[in-house]
């Protein structure tokens, strides 16, 4: 019999060993050598975790105790890794492209980023994890008590001593090559190396032990099929629902385990890969499987009765005297032990500290130790500790427990609690129309049921769960009897549990995913991942712009190391064309940032830190849009919605229209009034003055005779003014009564002129060209002539040349008279001649020449008379044109008014 | 010399009824026309006191009146400003130019000739 201190020497040497090669290989691959670490067998090997050391000694004390069943454990694996193409692939893409950190890190980032699902994954696979990892320990500390010398039953002491040993190793080696990095994303290749080695060993250590077994114990594979044949392992039957339900479990388990995750997922090196795995990994199980049936057989029948059948791979050996091959069965079951708790602890202390410690340290230090403290560190303490955490946890348990067959049964139970994860985790993958909500509505729901039908139950009766409960249900509620739910009562307990858990988690899941609507993030991060073989990069969904970049660079230094923070923004920077170190803030640079930051604090907090400093992120609808193409769901939501925007801002558009020309009415209409104001109360100034003056008396007769004709020249203006005011009015109205009449250009030209120029005359040269002016018109001619009167009395008072002269031009063609008048003065200036003929003309505070309403209803005139008047550039002097159509003008007006005779008397 | 006022405004008939109320109580009236060359008048003239119409050829009143109050050898000249448009606008404009005080036009002589007592100090 060996030595306890030689196997405790081959012990020590082993994990020597395997620090080494950890090392080694995390040395090479730190100076880019080494490129077989990255080859689809070290990821096969490391799928291998799978096997922990419940299957490497399990196996066949499940094969002695149940039969075929220990078969269902490899086949759910084999089924899934077939079937790659459907789901796996997916899994790992999304993985990749998002920089998953973790199961719970997926389902969290899936459902728009929330972390309160993060946090509920990462509670519950800590709690399905912790007794598995007690298995472990009891595992080793099991194997260890095989060789002791005093039998098998080690002393109580020393066996505590071993499990804290190998729990203290076991947390040093991870948190020494587990945590080197802080982007759990990047590979852990000293991790990863160690595993595949130790995948070797323990497949080995089996294969070894069972040619052992099969030749050197019973002398051949006949024999081995005869003695099989003859022992209690043929006549076990196992139930097909039994069978089913551990084939799916072991299939989910696979899926949804942490430390799967991790190694299938999160370690991924290439897509690629998983079709090497697909093959390669079901023949691992294949072989570690071969030989547990004859090891079983033959060890029920050589061993005692009484013998634990899960220590048959190690006592075997030892029994025939093979001390060299117990050892090696010995280190293939550390092997399988330490693999296991190793990646779990990886695995579930980057979910304890991204998801849980991590979030609450930045709302502790409100987000201001985001920019002084240093996260990098913050970080990497948290998943150090977590890691102790964890491990702790699982020697805590196993110490509790107190070892024993409890713990045995404690696997498949552990399976059926991460299967819970599974509705949502396939669901999100697969499934746009999955919530957030629904994703918390079905794990609840799940893992309610777990615990209350199968892990508080199977502490035994009456230990957590009283028996009252479990014999007459819950409040004395018969259909709610743990191992009878809905008096579905003689099931097996873990069929039965698997399938109301998994069953009204789906139901939960699917129920309320249908009825509540998901949030944008959810939306877009739902078909990030269901269409994630169509996107290869994610829509931008910040919006920056802001200038941050410092504070964005001081927080990734923080988290990635200022070496490396400094060269992703600098290269960022030198893609946006810039020199220096910041880039903009781009959409597309803060989503590569957060990208990166999640992986090393996973996605939910990632985002809540860069939002802290950018702000909210939002969703546009050209976001929605972008993404909206795949399912006639999302586009019918986004076309309405956009729909809808189009809608509005087209009635904006108008509003904003109307809005103008109403503002502009009022201030015409403002400005308009406070000219007539002006234009009414400055004659009536003079008139009051001199009529207090004239009242006052003492004046001379020429005083008086002077004040009066002042205020009767006055009055004749006001008067003046009211009429055309009213004129325009009614021109502008459209209520002007046409009065159409024959005459001749000369006949109304003779008459406008001896009303403008009438008292003085000779002032004024006008020159006119009487041959043209023999012309008929059918028109308005009192209104005509009104026209004229303006243009020339305008010429009268306003040209400033020492002779004025006033030219008349006329010409004529088919359709239309055009008479110019023509000054020599200094014209208008250009800025003034689009408003002469506004109301008033005039500009602000100030007066521009001309001031009145005359343009304004030539203007009006000519219009109702079908021509025009406009003011003529570039004639040297003041020049109007007034066009007039020659065909005969319709009576206008069609109303009843009298016609009214045109031209008042006073002009 | 120093009972000087000076009346900015550019209709004739105003100029001629307010230069006639003022003179008889014993002011010497300067009147001006325009807006633009307003300000080297007042600098020339150096008035007691400023009459000044808001609506001017050329220049705005309160441009003007501006003008004044930012120069320091012509800030403590008391403006009364008239306007034709009795909007309350106008007058709070005025008083944010910094006119001493404000009259509507159409005016009564007496109120005229009251307001330039008061603002000349001789009330």
């Amino acid at each position: 019999m060996a030595t306890f201190s030689i196997l405790v020497m081959v012990c020590v040497a082993y994990v020597v060993l395997l620090f080494s090669v950890a090392f080694a290989a995390d040395r090479a691959a730190r100076r880019g050598r080494g490129a077989w670490l990255r080859s689809p067998l070290v990821y096969t090997l490391s799928l291998s975790i799978y096997c922990t050391a419940w299957t490497f000694y399990g196996a066949v004390g499940f094969a002695a105790r149940s039969g075929l069943e220990y078969v269902t454990i490899y086949l759910g694996p084999t089924l899934v890794m077939i079937g790659w193409w459907w789901t796996l692939r997916k899994m790992v893409r999304v993985g990749r492209s998002q920089r998953i950190t973790s199961v719970a890190d997926m389902i969290s980032s899936r459902y728009g980023k929330s972390n309160t699902l993060a946090v509920c994954v990462t509670v519950l696979a800590v709690i399905g994890a912790t007794p598995y990892i007690a298995l472990q320990l009891q595992s080793v500390t099991l194997s260890f008590a095989a060789f002791s010398p005093s039998g098998p039953s080690l002393q109580a002491r020393s066996e505590q001593s071993i499990a804290i040993y190998v729990a203290l190793g076991l947390t040093l080696f991870t948190i020494l090559f587990g945590t080197r990095n802080l982007d759990a994303n990047e590979r852990h290749h000293g991790v990863v190396i160690a595993i595949a080695l130790e995948a070797v060993v323990k497949l080995f250590a089996l294969l070894a032990v069972g040619v052992f077994v099969v030749w050197g114990l019973e002398g051949g594979i006949a024999q081995t099929l005869a003695r099989i044949d003859a022992s209690p392992i043929a006549e076990f039957t196992v139930a097909p629902s039994r069978w089913t339900a551990l084939t799916l479990l072991s299939a989910a388990a696979f899926l949804c385990l942490p430390r799967m995750f991790q190694v299938m997922v999160v370690e991924n090196e290439d897509e690629s890969h998983l079709r090497t795995a697909a093959w390669a990994f079901p023949l691992y199980l294949m072989l570690i499987s071969l030989f547990v049936v004859p090891i079983a057989a033959v060890g029920l029948n050589l061993m005692p009765a009484g013998t634990n059948p899960d220590l048959f791979v190690l006592k075997l050996p030892l029994l025939a005297g093979q001390d060299g091959l117990a050892i090696l069965s010995f280190l293939g079951g550390f092997s399988s032990a330490t693999s296991m708790v190793i990646v779990a602890a990886i695995a579930l202390s980057t979910m304890v500290s991204n998801h849980i410690v991590m979030p609450i340290w930045l709302r502790a230090t409100g987000g201001a130790a985001m920019m002084s403290g240093d996260v990098r560190q913050v970080a990497l303490l948290a998943r150090r500790l977590s890691i102790g955490a964890v491990v702790f946890l699982g020697y805590l348990y196993f110490r509790m427990s107190g070892g024993g067959t409890a713990l045995a049964a404690i696997g498949l139970i552990a399976f059926a609690g991460v299967a819970q994860f599974l509705p949502a985790l396939m669901g999100g993958l697969v499934w746009r129309g999955a919530t957030r909500t629904g994703a918390l509505a079905g794990l609840g729901v799940g893992f309610a049921f777990w615990l209350y039908c199968l892990l508080l139950p199977s502490f035994g009766a009456g230990v957590i769960v009283p028996v009252r409960v479990m014999e007459a249900g819950l409040f004395g509620q018969s259909w709610l009897r743990p191992y009878a739910m809905f008096w579905t009562g003689g099931m097996d307990p873990l069929v039965h549990a698997v399938m109301w858990s998994m069953l009204l988690n789906c139901a939960a899941f699917c129920a309320v995913s249908v009825f509540t609507f998901p949030r944008p993030v959810e939306r877009l991060q739902g078909a990030q991942f269901v269409n994630v073989f169509d996107h290869s990069q994610r829509p931008g969904s910040w919006t920056g712009g802001l200038g941050q970049s410092e504070d964005l660079l001081i927080m990734s230094q923080r988290i990635l190391g200022a070496a490396e923070a400094q060269e992703v923004f600098a290269r960022a920077a030198r893609r946006q064309g810039l020199s220096g170190y910041l880039p903009e803030p781009s959409p597309e640079f803060l989503d590569y940032l957060e990208r990166r930051l999640s992986g090393s604090v996973g996605a939910a907090t990632a985002h809540a830190m860069v939002s802290q400093i950018v702000g909210r992120a939002t969703v546009s609808v050209e976001d929605l849009l972008a993404v909206a193409d795949e399912t006639a769901q999302i586009m019918e939501y986004s076309n309405r919605l956009e729909a809808k925007s189009t809608e509005q801002a087209r009635t904006a558009r108008q509003l904003r229209v109307v809005n103008e020309k109403l503002t502009q009415l009022s201030v015409q209409k403002d400005g308009f009034l406070s000219q007539v104001s002006h234009e009414l109360r400055t004659p009536m100034t003079s008139i009051r003055a001199f009529s207090e003056i004239l009242l006052s008396g003492s004046l001379t007769p020429d005083e008086l005779q002077e004040y009066a004709a002042i205020i009767h020249a006055e009055s004749l203006r006001l008067t003046r003014l009211l009429d055309d005011l009213l004129d325009l009015s009614v021109l502008e109205s459209g209520q002007v009564v046409l009065n159409v009449q024959t005459a001749t250009l000369a006949q109304v030209m003779d008459r406008a002129i001896s009303s403008a120029v009438g008292s003085a005359p000779g002032q004024l040269d006008i020159r006119r060209d009487a041959a043209a002016e023999a012309i008929t018109l059918q028109t308005d001619v009192d209104r005509l002539a009104q026209v004229f009167i303006n243009l020339i009395a305008n010429a009268r008072k306003y040209c400033d040349a020492d002779h004025p002269v006033l030219e008349i031009r006329i010409e004529r063609d088919k359709a239309w008279l055009t008479v110019d008048f023509v000054d020599n003065g200094r014209g208008i200036p250009i800025e003034d001649e689009a408003l002469i003929f506004e109301k008033f003309s005039r500009l602000g505070e100030t007066r521009a020449p001309g001031a009145g309403l005359g343009l304004a209803i030539c203007r009006e005139i000519m219009h109702r008379l079908g021509g025009s008047v406009a003011y003529l550039p570039g004639q040297r002097g003041a020049a109007f044109r007034v066009r007039l159509p020659l065909a005969p003008l319709e009576p206008g007006g069609g109303n009843d008014l009298v016609t009214n005779g045109g031209l008042r008397s006073v002009r | 010399m120093s009972s000087q006022v000076l009346l900015i405004e550019d209709e004739p008939n105003i100029i001629e009824a307010i230069t006639f109320i003022l003179s008889r109580d014993g002011w010497q009236v300067r009147s001006h026309s325009g807006g633009h060359d307003a300000m080297d008048v007042v600098r020339a003239r150096q008035p007691e006191l400023i009459i000044l119409d808001v609506m001017l050829p050329g220049r705005s009143g309160f441009d003007l009146l501006a003008d004044i109050r930012s120069d320091a050898g012509l800030a403590h000249i008391p403006v009364l400003m008239l306007t034709a448009r009795g909007q309350r606008k106008d007058r709070e404009m005025a008083e944010k130019a910094g006119a001493s005080m404000f009259m509507t036009k159409p005016f009564s002589n007496a109120d005229m000739l009251e307001a330039v007592r008061a603002l000349a100090g001789r009330a």
